[in-house]
């Protein structure tokens, strides 16, 4: 795996999730995705180590409805990024998410502006923060927090945009060209700064990690 | 002619057969006075009683209303001067997004806003109020400089949702919404948004960060657009009404679950019966919060934004204790079968 052998520290486990608008089916759909992931929400958060650096990790748990940001996960990635600012600890997020999460309306939609918000807070403490974005990253994750690492590293092949090929076709009849919104596609427009496959994916974290360590700056920036 | 829906139809039959009463009355010199009378007492009051109590389907037609009032139609009303400026420096000006600075009740304010084409002509020139990343640019652009020369930033929301094609794709749509929610989320100067009309997703929100949200009563504001919704959760596009009950977007809605703030009052049947009394309206509101901003300090204003950010979402928050007395009762529970 990536992180360090029993270095992930999982945090706010605690948080559950309501159905604020009283959405159809939604409560059924969220035992469905708890049975399926094991997990109770889409993300999750915590302390973990790689290659003995310590990080705020978060990534998503794409068997927890696809991913999707509703008011617990962007709750649980701005206390993860509001606990790196109090610890000084650079934040690592891997994404896979269909986007924001339809059932909980208008409050998923501002949970791009929270968390990216909240990510204004980590720049200004002059933070490290590197987004990974895995297959597939799309929609309201794409459109905020996923898209506002210091560094945009993707896996290969991973798909990734703001409207999914279905809608597009649907909605502007346009087939995309073979290729598009793969990470290669968005490499190429200046998008992402690094396609990584997931075998190497800790070592360049961790090159990547050391040289934004507190102390090895140029010493008149600090 | 004007736009009108199934529901607004009792309305114009009414109107219509008292237009008929006052043409035969002058034509014949025939005092049907009385008659009309009566006839105008029952139009008002069955526009009360339907734009009264509008459902949130009903809502969205009105807020997508061809002659509802856009951005251009409210400049001159609201504010003194108004110059537009345009490109984003780096692509193309996009056109469904207008920015510039104007003059609101004498003070100098960098003003944002969608804008929807009226007609297919300036529509399509418009891409229908469905922005490029290169608006976004553009906006981040402007508000920008509000935050370097110390301007209030006005925005104002009206778009179906941001363009969703291949171009949007290759110039970065995500990053250049996300880019508009950071920088918004930290200036140090008032940000008041307001929804005019449609407030589609991602697109809209790029503007929606404000330190207050201000909405028209017929507007609407929303993570996904009612047909889209419908799309996903019945594989029927044409469920919509439901979607459009399900997703609780409404300004009402939106106040009750602490997004809006304030909503503005629209003459009844929608903005577009009365541009000028919605104009006023609007005016007004957005003064109010100027006036009650002003008092905060830059500091302030940015910390009690994000506060305000920060405490949007629902959840429930129990203890690690509580879920181990949880489990063990249903481990319990489980025994006893």
């Amino acid at each position: 795996m990536l992180a360090d052998e029993n270095s992930f520290e999982e945090w706010d486990t605690e948080l559950l999730t309501l159905d604020p608008l009283d959405f159809p089916g939604y409560e059924g759909k969220l035992l469905e995705a708890h049975e399926k992931s094991g997990t109770t929400e889409g993300v999750l958060t915590g302390l973990a180590k790689i290659e003995g650096i310590s990080v705020v990790l978060a990534f998503n748990e794409a068997n927890f409805m696809m991913g999707s940001m509703g008011s617990v996960v962007g709750e649980k990635i701005v206390r993860a990024i509001e606990r790196a600012i109090d610890l000084r600890l650079p934040v690592v997020i891997f994404s896979t998410s269909g986007g924001a999460r339809m059932q909980e309306g208008i409050l998923s939609l501002y949970q791009m502006a929270k968390t990216s918000a909240a990510l204004g807070k980590l720049a200004e403490n002059h933070l490290l923060f590197i987004s990974v974005l895995t297959d597939p990253t799309f929609g309201g994750v794409t459109a905020s927090y996923a898209s506002l690492g210091d560094i945009l590293i993707a896996e290969p092949n991973a798909l990734i945009g703001f409207t999914g090929p279905r809608v597009i076709m649907q909605t502007m009849r346009q087939e995309l060209p073979t290729g598009a919104q793969t990470a290669e596609f968005n490499q190429e427009h200046g998008l992402i700064d690094l396609i990584v496959q997931r075998a190497e994916m800790r070592s360049v974290l961790a090159r990547l990690l050391r040289y934004h360590q507190e102390g090895v700056q140029y010493a008149a920036t600090v | 002619m004007l736009q009108l829906f199934d529901f607004e139809k009792p309305i114009a039959e009414l109107e219509q057969k008292i237009a008929e009463l006052q043409k035969f009355s002058a034509e014949k010199d025939i005092d049907l006075s009385q008659e009309v009378s009566i006839l105008e007492k029952k139009v008002t009051f069955l526009k009360k009683e339907i734009y009264g109590s509008l459902e949130p389907w009903q809502k969205v037609q009105i807020a997508r209303h061809s002659e509802r009032p856009n951005f251009y139609d409210y400049v001159p009303l609201l504010f003194e001067d108004f110059i537009e400026l345009k490109g984003d420096r780096l692509f193309a000006d996009d056109r469904s997004i207008a920015g510039g600075i104007a003059l609101f009740h004498g003070t100098p304010v960098t003003v944002i806003a969608q804008v929807k084409g009226k007609g297919t002509k300036e529509n399509i020139k418009r891409n229908f109020g469905m922005p490029h990343p290169e608006g976004y640019r553009k906006a981040l652009r402007l508000m920008d400089q509000a935050e370097k020369f110390g301007r209030p930033i006005l925005t104002f929301i009206d778009t179906p949702g941001a363009a969703c094609d291949l171009a949007a794709e290759e110039r970065g749509q995500g990053e250049a919404i996300a880019r508009c929610l950071l920088a918004m989320s930290g200036y140090h100067v008032p940000v008041i948004s307001t929804v005019i009309g449609e407030g589609g997703s991602g697109g809209a929100l790029a503007l929606g960060v404000g330190n207050a949200v201000l909405m028209l009563e017929n507007s609407f504001y929303s993570v996904i657009a009612p047909e889209s919704c419908a799309s996903i959760l019945w594989k029927d596009t044409t469920k919509a009404k439901e979607a459009a009950e399900a997703l609780k977007f409404t300004a009402q809605d939106l106040l009750r679950l602490g997004v809006a703030d304030e909503i503005i009052r629209e003459p009844l049947g929608g903005a577009h019966k009365n541009l000028r009394q919605t104009a006023e309206e609007v005016s007004q509101a957005i003064s109010k919060y100027l006036v009650r901003l002003r008092s905060e300090t830059s500091e302030m204003l940015r910390e009690n934004r994000y506060q305000k950010l920060r405490a949007i979402g629902v959840y429930q928050e129990i203890s690690e204790k509580e879920i181990s007395e949880k489990s063990i009762d249903i481990l319990e529970k489980d025994l006893t079968k």
